[in-house]
């Protein structure tokens, strides 16, 4: 027995949310008192330090090149029957979701995606309808498979141990998709991921202003958003617009400017630890949803708030 | 071309949630039913596309659902599919969905699907299909584009965009970007009714999940509203209270 955690990459490098996925697997492992077992597929750069995070055994393979949902599927199966998985891991991450079904199949395996809790016993959480609901699931299949919810499980360093990643054994089938690019925007944590997102809307009048968002996120390490209009009438990128129909996220603290707080902004954004929302309009829908309030001009407030984070980084 | 759409209704996203018979069932009294949004302005729209690209095409819509969801098949419809198929049985769960996907989607050239559902979340019934039909799977496609038997395909990644090739037959998967929503027209409307919808009985699954039970969310402490003469105070909240900073 052993729990399997799909530990992936992106650009060749192991992503944030698949050391919250080792830190998940290391904590169901430990309570079932059975190992946690890492596999890295593909150029991984940092699978040196996953003993950290307390897995017990490091597995590549590293002779694949580009993503292919068929061959990721297909390995990870393969490697979980020799160990002898009873659970296999994933992010709930565009590669995850998309390698995490394909593995059900081939293992007879229930799925559940985007888990809340830790797998206890057979049962574990998951939030419906954009946030509005919970389910507890139960599941029924010797072998059990879950992505987990991003920014939910922090990684954890657990111990100082060591641990050498050893090749694994397995076909490579050959792929059917050829990846012709990959490009990911550089020296940014992508949303998906962030802990901390400034978030701006309609409220900001243009797009030549959005300087002051900017600062407020450099100065807080954060990712910038925006609300949709603010994306299809082109003022900032879409991989920026968040919400039911954009990118849905879940940080640690999320800061609403300008935006009115529409159901399906929200459907996106419910989720974060924090919210604070600065608008003009004592009657913005957004402050029933948030945990903190300013009402003034963002034109005003914002600069403001960027001097007064500032200040207080300089003290602490 | 034989193009195959499959769509899956979902409550509107202002509906409010509620639980029944002892929270274990969605209270459905009062929620507007609409077709998963993915499936109609991204999934449907750019399957119509290839089918107007390549003459002689047909875009078939499968849905798995009661006959209580025969206005979001009509729908699809009147959009401009041509015909339907409906799994007559409740869908309990993604693999359940996905084995009756993959019964009836034999003899396609490409299978669209929506990136998600919107109510439970998964995204995990197109991997389930592809594997099921031993397909390639491009998923989170923004942007496709076609030469003879070779899809190049943009698809979205963790901050970023990835370009893929693949030939056909495979599944695909549609997020934002995909298409634009078209409105169905009155003409589209009518034609809808005269066009065929083939009820077909559920192959049988050993449900793999079960939901034991519903709860809501804990509800928010409420705002603590601060004076913007005061941008200090939040600072301090946001340390010390929500210790966020
Ligand atoms: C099916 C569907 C899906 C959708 N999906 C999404 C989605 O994924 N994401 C999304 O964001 N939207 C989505 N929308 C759109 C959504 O309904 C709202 O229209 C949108 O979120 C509004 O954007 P906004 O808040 O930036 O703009 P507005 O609603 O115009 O709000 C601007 C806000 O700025 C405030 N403001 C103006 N000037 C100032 C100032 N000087 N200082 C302070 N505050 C100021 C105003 O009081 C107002 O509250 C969707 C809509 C539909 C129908
Ligand atoms: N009941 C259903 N009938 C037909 N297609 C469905 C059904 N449920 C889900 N799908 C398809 O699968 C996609 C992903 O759904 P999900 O895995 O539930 O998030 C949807 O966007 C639809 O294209």
């Amino acid at each position: 027995m052993s729990v399997l955690v799909f530990t992936e990459s992106l650009t060749g490098k192991i992503k944030k949310s698949a050391l919250e996925a080792i830190s998940y697997g290391y904590q169901v492992a430990q309570q079932q008192g059975t190992s946690c077992i890492a596999l890295t597929i593909g150029q991984a750069e940092g699978a040196d330090d996953l003993g950290k995070y307390g897995v017990d055994k490091v597995l590549q393979v590293s002779q694949v090149n580009g993503f292919d949902s068929q061959v990721y599927a297909n390995i990870i199966s393969q490697v979980a029957q020799q160990v002898g998985a009873t659970l296999v891991v994933f992010s709930h991450s565009s590669s995850g979701k998309s390698i995490a079904g394909r593995v059900a199949v081939r293992l007879d395996a229930g799925l559940v995606s985007a888990a809340t809790t830790l797998l206890n016993g057979d049962t574990v959480n998951k939030n419906l309808f954009s946030g509005k609901g919970i389910a507890t699931y139960s599941i029924s299949t010797a072998v059990k498979i879950v992505t987990i919810s991003a920014n939910t499980f922090p990684p954890k360093e657990v111990s100082g141990n060591s641990v050498a990643p050893e090749a694994a054994s397995a076909n490579i089938p050959t792929a059917k998709i050829r990846v012709k690019e990959t490009t990911t925007v550089e020296g940014i944590v992508p949303l998906p991921e962030a802990d901390l997102v400034v978030s701006a809307g309609r409220g900001m009048k243009g797009p030549e202003n959005w300087g002051m968002v900017e600062d407020l996120a450099a100065i807080l390490g954060a990712t910038t958003a925006c609300s949709r209009p603010v994306a299809d009438i082109h003022w900032r990128p879409h991989h920026e617009h968040v919400g039911q129909t954009g990118v849905a996220i879940k940080p640690t603290l999320y800061i609403a400017i300008g935006i009115s707080g529409a159901i399906q902004h929200l459907a996106g954004v419910n989720q974060s630890k924090t919210i604070v929302v600065i608008n003009k309009d004592p009657e913005a829908p957004f402050f029933k949803a948030a945990d903190y309030g300013i009402v003034g001009d963002l034109f005003d407030v914002v600069p403001k708030l960027t001097a007064a984070i500032k200040s207080f980084k300089a003290n602490n | 071309m034989k193009i195959l759409v499959c769509v899956s209704q979902t409550p509107d996203t202002t509906s409010k949630i509620q639980f029944a018979n002892g929270n274990t069932e969605l209270d459905k009294a009062g929620i507007q039913f609409i077709m998963n949004p993915y499936d109609e302005w991204y999934a449907l729209v750019r399957a119509l596309e290839l089918k107007e690209a390549n003459a002689g095409s047909t875009v078939t819509l499968l849905h798995v659902g009661a006959a209580a969801n025969e206005p979001t098949i009509r729908k699809g419809l009147a959009i401009g599919a041509d015909d339907a198929i409906r799994v007559d049985a409740e869908a309990t769960s993604s693999y359940f969905v996905a084995k009756q996907i993959a019964a009836n989607a034999q003899g396609f050239d490409v299978v669209f699907f929506g990136k998600e559902t919107i109510d439970y979340n998964g995204s995990e019934v197109p991997a389930m299909v592809a594997e099921l039909l031993d397909l390639p799977f491009v998923s989170y496609g923004s942007k496709m584009s076609t030469s003879g038997n070779v899809a190049t395909i943009e698809r979205d990644i963790e901050g970023g965009k990835e370009t893929v090739e693949v030939d056909f037959p495979f599944v695909l998967s549609c997020a934002k970007g995909m298409a634009e929503q078209r409105i169905p027209n009155m003409q589209g409307i009518m034609m809808s009714k005269r066009k065929p919808v083939k009820v077909v009985p559920a192959v049988a699954v050993n449900n793999t999940v079960a939901i034991k039970t519903y709860s809501l969310p804990p509800v928010k402490a409420g705002v603590k509203m601060i004076s913007p003469d005061n941008v200090e105070e939040l600072v301090k909240l946001l340390h010390n209270e929500a210790k966020v900073l």
